[in-house]
Parts: C-alpha cells; sequence; structure tokens
C-alpha cells in the first residue's frame, strides 16, 4: 500500500500504522469493525502542527472510512457563566477551534453533536460490539470499549487514530490480540464498603502502569448496583486507571464480559498479585502533598463530569444538589457549579424531566457539553481555586480532588469548612 | 562511563544532559499548561522527578509515557515548538502514546527525536539529573 498512487499523504499514512505498528511487533493491518472515536477536541494554540497534517490530509482527499465521534469541546458559551478574564483566556488559548471543527467535519465527523468523552453510552451510540476491531484513541473511552464492552482497541495517540479511520485498519498487536487481554496482575479488593470509582480506580492504575488487571472481589458491591450504576462505577474507575496509569484494558471477576466468558483462564502465566484493603486508603498510605497545593484554599467553582456524566449520571447529580439545597434550606447552589455531560445526554434530560432541569438552573447549576480538562487549561481557571470528583481532572489540572460528599457539601453550603475537613485524597 | 545497547526507534548521534524519571511520563500533564506559550518547564504535578524542570532539549531518560492518548499529538506538536526532550531512552519497551509522537514529529515534520528503548533497568540506575549522555546510531548509549 506504500505505492498505492494515492499520493504523498497517503503514503505517509500507511508509513505511519506500520512503523507504529512494527514497533510493537504487528505483522500486519487488519480491517475495523465500527466507527473511531477521537481524543482531541482542542484548537489548541501551539497544535498548529497537527493541524498543519490534517490539512494536508484533506488536501489529499482523506476521509474516514465511518463517521467518527470526538471528545468534548474546550469551551460552552452557551451553558457556562464564564468570568470576563475566562473569555479572554478562551480566545486566546483555542484560536483554532472553528479551523479545527472545520477539519474534523472534512474529514467525517459524525454530526455537531458528536462531542462527549463518552460517545461510547447509548445517548451518543457510538457503541461497539464484543470483539469489534476498533482504531479509538481517549485514554477513558478506550479502556470502556475493552473492558466493559469487550471490543479491541490499541490506546492509539491523537492523530494514530484518526489515521486508523482513514485507512479502514489498524495494526494488529497489542490489545486487539488474545495474548495481549491476558492479565498480568491480579488485585483483590477486599475493603468493608464500595471504594469511590474514582479513588481504586486510580490506585489500580498506578499500581500495574500500563498492565492489565483482574480484579477479584468489586463483584460482590457491582452485581447488586443497577446495571446503568454498575457501567458508570466502570466508567469513571476506567477513567482513573488510564489517567494515574496506563491502563487500556481491565477484568473484573464475574462483571466484565471477558471475565464472565473465561474466569481465571484470563490470568497470565507469571501474574503480580496485590490486595486493596481499607488501609490502602488512609492519608499516610496515600496523599501526596505537593507544594503548589493548599488546602486551606476557598473553592470558587466546582467541576462534576470529567470523563461526561452519563445520562443517569446526570439526572442522579442534580437530583442530590437538588435535595441538599432543600434540606438546608437554601436556593441556590454557593460556589459556580458546573456539569458536564454529552450534548444528547443534556437534550435527553431536558426533554425526559423538564421541571428538574428548569430547577437546576434556577438553582444556579450550569449544564455544560464541554471538556473540564480543558477548561481548567486557561490561566484564569488553573490560577482559580476548584474542586472536582474527578481523580482524572485532578492529574491533568490544578483543581483539587474531593470525594463526593465533600464536594456536594461545599456546593451547597459554601464557606470553607467542608474544604477544611475534608480529606483530600491523592492517591 | 558505561554503555547500554537497546532497540533503535528513531536513529541518531547526539549528546546531552539527561534529566530523569523514575515513574511514568505523563506528556499531557507535562505540555498542557504550557505548550501554547512554547513553555520547555514539565507541569506534572504528580511527578516529583520531573515537576518544574526543564525537559525540552534534554535527554529524558524514562520507564515509559503514561496518561492521557493526546499525548503523542502533543509531543509532536512539541518537537515542532522546540520544546520536546532531543532524545528520550526508554529502560522497558517504548509505549504506544510516545512512540506515536516521535513517529509523528518523525514522518511528517521531519523533527527527530532519537529514541532508543529496551535499556534495561540498571541503565536507569546509572543516569542522573544534569549528568552527560552520548547517544549513538546504532542503539549504544554512553553514560560519562
Amino acid at each position: 500500500m506504500l505505492d498505492d498512487g494515492s499520493g504523498e499523504a497517503m503514503s505517509k499514512v500507511i508509513q505511519t500504522l506500520v512503523r507504529y505498528g512494527e514497533l510493537f511487533g504487528a505483522t500486519r493491518l487488519v480491517p475495523l469493525d465500527g466507527p473511531t472515536h477521537v481524543v482531541t477536541s482542542m484548537g489548541m494554540a501551539g497544535l498548529e502542527a497537527a493541524f498543519d497534517l490534517l490539512d494536508m490530509l484533506i488536501a489529499a482527499g482523506a476521509k474516514t472510512v465511518e463517521p467518527f465521534t470526538v471528545d468534548p469541546r474546550p469551551y460552552d458559551f452557551d451553558a457556562v457563566p464564564y468570568t470576563d478574564d475566562e473569555v479572554r483566556d478562551i480566545r486566546a488559548l483555542y484560536p483554532h477551534q472553528d479551523r479545527y471543527e472545520s477539519q474534523l467535519r472534512a474529514l467525517g465527523l459524525k454530526d455537531d453533536d458528536a462531542f462527549s468523552c463518552t460517545a461510547y453510552l447509548p445517548e451518543t451510540g457510538n457503541t461497539p460490539g464484543e470483539g469489534d476491531v476498533l482504531s479509538w484513541a481517549e485514554s477513558s473511552a478506550v479502556v470502556f470499549a475493552n473492558s466493559v464492552l469487550g471490543a479491541r482497541t490499541n490506546r492509539n495517540s491523537g492523530l494514530i487514530e484518526l489515521m486508523g479511520a482513514i485507512a479502514g485498519r489498524a495494526p494488529e498487536f497489542g490489545l486487539l490480540l488474545d495474548s495481549g487481554r491476558l492479565a498480568t496482575w491480579k488485585g483483590d479488593v477486599r475493603t468493608a464498603t464500595l471504594p469511590p470509582a474514582t479513588v481504586l480506580g486510580s490506585e489500580i492504575g498506578r499500581r500495574v502502569v500500563e498492565g492489565v488487571p483482574y480484579i477479584t472481589g468489586l463483584d460482590r458491591f457491582l452485581t447488586n448496583l443497577q446495571p446503568s450504576a454498575a457501567r458508570d462505577y466502570l466508567k469513571d474507575f476506567g477513567a482513573a486507571t488510564a489517567s494515574s496509569g496506563a491502563v487500556g484494558l481491565f477484568h473484573i471477576e464475574n462483571v466484565t464480559p471477558e471475565a464472565i466468558r473465561l474466569g481465571t483462564a484470563l490470568l497470565a502465566d507469571g501474574f503480580t498479585s496485590f490486595v486493596v484493603d481499607d488501609a490502602t486508603f488512609t492519608p499516610s498510605s496515600t496523599t501526596v502533598r505537593l507544594p503548589d497545593l493548599d488546602l486551606g484554599v476557598e473553592p470558587d467553582t466546582a467541576l462534576i463530569g470529567c470523563p461526561h456524566l452519563s445520562r443517569e449520571q446526570l439526572s442522579s447529580v442534580v437530583g442530590s444538589i437538588l435535595r441538599a439545597l432543600e434540606q438546608a434550606g437554601r436556593e441556590r447552589v454557593s460556589i459556580r457549579t458546573i456539569l458536564s455531560t454529552a450534548p444528547h445526554a443534556v437534550r435527553a434530560f431536558r426533554a425526559e424531566q423538564p421541571a428538574t432541569y428548569e430547577r437546576a438552573i434556577a438553582a444556579g447549576m450550569s449544564i455544560s457539553t464541554f471538556c473540564p480538562a480543558l477548561h481548567m487549561n486557561c490561566p484564569s481557571s488553573a490560577g482559580s481555586p476548584v474542586i472536582t470528583n474527578s481523580h482524572k481532572l485532578r492529574t491533568y489540572t490544578t483543581s483539587h480532588f474531593f470525594e463526593d460528599d465533600v464536594v456536594l457539601n461545599r456546593i451547597v453550603h459554601g464557606g470553607n469548612a467542608a474544604v477544611q475537613t475534608g480529606q483530600e485524597v491523592t492517591s | 562511563m558505561k554503555t547500554f545497547t537497546g532497540r533503535v526507534i528513531t536513529a541518531g548521534s547526539t549528546r546531552g544532559e539527561c534529566v530523569v524519571t523514575r515513574q511514568g511520563f505523563n506528556i499531557l500533564a507535562t505540555y498542557f499548561k504550557g505548550i501554547a506559550t512554547s513553555d520547555p518547564v514539565c507541569h506534572d504535578q504528580n511527578n516529583p522527578d520531573l515537576f518544574r524542570k526543564h525537559v525540552g532539549g534534554k535527554v529524558l531518560c524514562l520507564t515509559q509515557a503514561i496518561g492521557s492518548t493526546t499525548g503523542g499529538m502533543i509531543l509532536q506538536c512539541a518537537a515542532q515548538l522546540g520544546i520536546a526532550p532531543k532524545a528520550m531512552l526508554y529502560s522497558g519497551h517504548v509505549d504506544s502514546i510516545s512512540a506515536a509522537g516521535i513517529l509523528l514529529a518523525d514522518i511528517w515534520d521531519g523533527n527527530r527525536i532519537v529514541a532508543i528503548d529496551q535499556l534495561g533497568d540498571e541503565f536507569l540506575d546509572a543516569v542522573r539529573d544534569g549528568g552527560e549522555i552520548q547517544i549513538e546510531p546504532d542503539g549504544s548509549v554512553i553514560v560519562r
């Protein structure tokens, strides 16, 4: 294919995929079974080399074989009450957004609502089937597709996934092969209660880095949850494993499809064992204090939804905040509170629960479709005190991570007490 | 002086100052805050080995890259801006994210980050921040 006459750009696409695959022992490119998910969604200053590359592809007539989805946009002027400084920063930091979105449309973007890091959920519908070979990026989407849906994609980098989608094939190695899906770690969760997804995922990601963990002991909790709640737990757990480490696949005994089908036969020879128990999450064993973090800060913003909230999570979080406000005798949230979810999930929520949606907006919540991490990349946002319940967001930004109850308390009551008494977990 | 030999990912002859991380190199967390201003400083607050250190133009000695899959494209763009490491030396097998960045920079922009992997755990024991290192096109690395 290197000499198929489709021009220099297409030749480079194939050259890139072949050399990339060869580094990992691939001997062939294999056809894709489904649409791609693309990680890069921001027209950010500094990324001109990538945008120039895309111009070369478009000029060569390149287009993905199937329409693709992409991560969330970096800003949402319709839903988020920005400060003047933030608007200034957004304009300066993302000057190429219109250019980049035009490029995505030219290359085969599904539609203007295809911007979500959880596009694999039913609301957006880029949902692969078990065994489907894919060319995906976005670490949280890759780990969900592999682990929870049983699809097969490597942890491709931005642009590699798009080149695979254009070529309609991917180099066959790693997580595309049965051998690459064997568990190199066995983790036994012995906690008394279900740990927060993002905390447990972060702990396991740090331990196994890019290994494949087979987790026992979680099924006793997850099989008692509603299916959508268990799915969303695994979504947030996986996102944390992938950002604190480089996990592309996990197996949960009696829960995820390959673990149900194959059980401990998934354990590779010579796997390493570890235990996660309640002592794992004591401050002395997990907390890393860093010089620029100050527990005494008074947060002015709460960001919830990294990765994007599912439709069910959106409804649940809004309900929790409204109930807590009512119990506190308050009408509005005390700090700027931004919930982030897929465009289709916002639409469904508004259609299915219009009164609740209106109450949430009246109470001061913003229901956005933006990417919290890209929001936090703006200097004025990065320099302001922001709290989140997402360990992924905390990994990539200066936001402060707290567990759900502390974040909720701060949203409702304001002041600094809740944060000062809360335990920051930076596992 | 010690010599190590690994697998050549992108060949080159270069010499430079080491910066060493013994935990995963998070490309996005390193550059996210600074790439718009061509800042070569590592902003990954979770990596005490690299946090607030210059990585641009250095020989980065690492186990592997971790974190967001945006990383490869970020590394490609960092190379174009002159704030990427001049060389990346891996003790183990290269990861899929940094491999992509190295290849994108090389194939599409002609920006070569000299890269060698599988140098062994002893390699990381032998290097230290600020130390000098010589890299040869055949994949040999001389730690001075």
